[in-house]
């Protein structure tokens, strides 16, 4: 039961996306957010909500897994549109209760901010967490941040210490199953009484959890001097990682989009922020 | 001894802690290892035996002896660090635990951690890995994560992990201990076939006595003194004095022993105890049985 929580979200695939250099996903992530923002008239929303649709229809990433990633954010969402139908003031009033005023501006800011969190975590999500496998997502961060090094900064130590976390997730997670079932067994109760009780019946598991897991570090560090461990110097990569004309391609479709959004500002619209 | 690829003299280890104090687990330890030779090391619980394996590649240091490795003196106070890691990949380690020697979360991506960490050419690397997967017999599971395989397959990944790195010998420190019986199979062929194929001398440390039956030859160590050495089939008839020591022998022979213990004759001469492999028992108790 426990063993089914996936992490890093990661749905092998082998589309345009998937395959493309993870270090200009990063990139194109960090752009794709920002040039969200320039958006500013019903045009250039409308190919913000093209271009979220076009990036799931390309990764081929199920709807129901989607709006399944959504579901945290309906509190946001819900909390954002309150305030922008409540508090918005404007030229066009719609409804007039009491000291309740609804504009029409409001409203129309309320799904102008619906759409932009919607597309971010759409862009986010598709093109960096669901389509990049965690190791890949490392060895792109690693890379980017090489320069980082000159000023002294642990990149490669990072990285792997990354990639350890990554390995032994489901190794730790199989291993408070057992001690859970193990503690079980002689008694103890983790699904009854106060919070306070449920806390405390945690501490039974958290103890042997540590103590292994620094058995493991222990053991897994004499086992990486084994094997000629000494660091980030001097060592090579069995797959580098290449960027090619596909990457550059998408980097400018890219710039094109925010182009796109910014040309699109300029058009005469009714409706705009 | 022809060509020792291992040469221990007069090898002394201690622990210091402050509780106990010193605690000397080797003693003026001296030990040949052939090379190409398939060594079970024998010992029960805090003999000295995974200590040994520790010092063959300097992850401990020992306080007096000499240790050559290849005609390398490891002990030398002039081993330079090239010298310390080339030692070090040509002594590659199999550890107890698989879950605790996987570094990576990809198959092929923890076999290359080796090399990687030996700066070798990225073609070089991806060669070794299809090799080293195709040696263990583990090629369709490259691209899985280590925590979908069983107990066997994990320690073969780990195997194929240290055959990455090229060694010339390879130490297995109770390396099927953790293993169900199919997984113990499993890795036991693998180290058969390595030591016989590819020619690497092989130091097995186990509490197996029909894995170490299988060996060329048997080397008991006991409160870090070696107490028997030579071929199973001669180690194996002291049967007294190993179980005085803590540890069994091979089923075989102990059948052969409590035969000969209840005083049973073949034609008025004890049992032969070196009747190591099932066949041979069987002839030998079938013999018994005609001559009834």
């Amino acid at each position: 039961m426990i063993k089914d929580i996936t992490l890093g979200q990661y749905f092998p695939g082998n589309t345009v996306i998937h395959r493309l250099d993870p270090r200009a996903k990063i990139i194109l992530t960090i752009m794709y957010i920002v040039v969200i923002f320039f958006a500013k008239n019903l045009w250039s929303f409308m190919l913000v909500v093209a271009s979220a649709l076009a990036l799931v229809l390309i990764s081929k990433i199920s709807y129901k897994t989607l709006l399944k990633s959504m579901k945290p954010l309906i509190f946001v969402l819900a909390f954002t549109t309150f305030f922008n139908i409540f508090w918005t003031e404007g030229d066009v009033l719609l409804v007039s209760i009491w000291k309740i005023r609804i504009y029409l501006e409001g409203i129309v800011y309320a799904i102008m901010m619906i759409i932009r969190i919607t597309a971010l975590l759409i862009g986010t999500t598709i093109i960096l967490t669901y389509t990049t496998s965690p190791i890949m997502l490392t060895d792109g961060l690693e890379q980017l941040l090489a320069p980082l090094r000159k000023i002294k900064l642990p990149v490669h130590e990072f990285s792997m210490m990354m990639t350890i976390a990554l390995r032994f997730i489901p190794t730790l997670i199989e291993e408070t199953d057992k001690i859970m079932s193990a503690q079980k067994a002689r008694g103890a109760d983790f699904t009854t009484g106060s919070l306070a009780k449920r806390a405390k019946a945690l501490v039974p598991i958290l103890i042997p959890l540590f103590i292994s897991a620094f058995r493991r570090a222990d053991e897994l560090a004499t086992a990486m001097e084994c094997r000629c461990y000494h660091g980030g110097e001097g060592r090579t990569r069995m797959s580098i990682l290449h960027c090619s004309f596909k990457d550059a391609a998408a980097l400018l479709v890219m710039l094109l989009f925010g182009a796109g959004l910014i040309a699109l500002n300029q058009l005469p619209c009714a409706i705009s922020l | 001894m022809k060509d020792p690829f291992i040469k221990i003299e007069n090898l002394t280890f201690a622990y210091t802690d402050e509780e106990n104090g010193r605690n000397e687990v080797l003693k003026n330890l001296n030990l040949e290892i052939e090379r190409g030779s398939l060594v079970a090391i024998l010992g029960h619980n805090g003999s000295g035996k995974s200590t040994l394996a520790k010092l063959l590649n300097l992850i401990l240091i020992p306080q007096s002896g000499k240790i050559t490795i290849d005609g390398l003196d490891i002990t030398s106070p002039d081993l330079t660090e090239e010298q310390l890691f080339e030692n070090r990949r040509n002594i590659g380690m199999v550890f107890q635990n698989p879950d605790n020697q996987l570094v990576a979360t990809i198959v092929e991506e923890d076999i290359a951690f080796g090399p990687e960490n030996l700066g070798i050419e990225p073609k070089e690397i991806r060669k070794r890995v299809d090799d080293a997967l195709a040696t263990v017999g583990m090629t369709e599971f490259a691209r899985h994560s280590p925590h979908q395989l069983s107990g066997g397959q994990k320690q073969r990944i780990a195997i194929a992990g240290i055959i990455a790195m090229m060694p010339k010998c390879i130490i297995f420190d109770e390396s099927t201990a953790m293993l169900d019986p199919k997984g113990r199979r499993e890795v036991m062929d693998t180290i058969i076939r390595l030591n016989r194929e590819f020619g690497i001398t092989i130091l097995h440390i186990t509490h197996y006595m029909n894995e170490a039956a299988q060996c060329d030859r048997v080397v008991v160590i006991n409160e870090g003194e070696i107490e028997l050495d030579g071929k199973p089939k001669d180690v194996f008839t002291h049967v007294e004095q190993l179980q005085k020591i803590g540890l069994d022998v091979p089923q075989t022979a102990e059948l052969l022993y409590e035969l000969n213990c209840a005083g049973i004759k073949n034609n008025g001469k004890p049992l032969p105890l070196g009747r190591l492999s099932v066949d041979e028992c069987a002839n030998e108790i079938m013999s018994l049985m005609e001559s009834l």
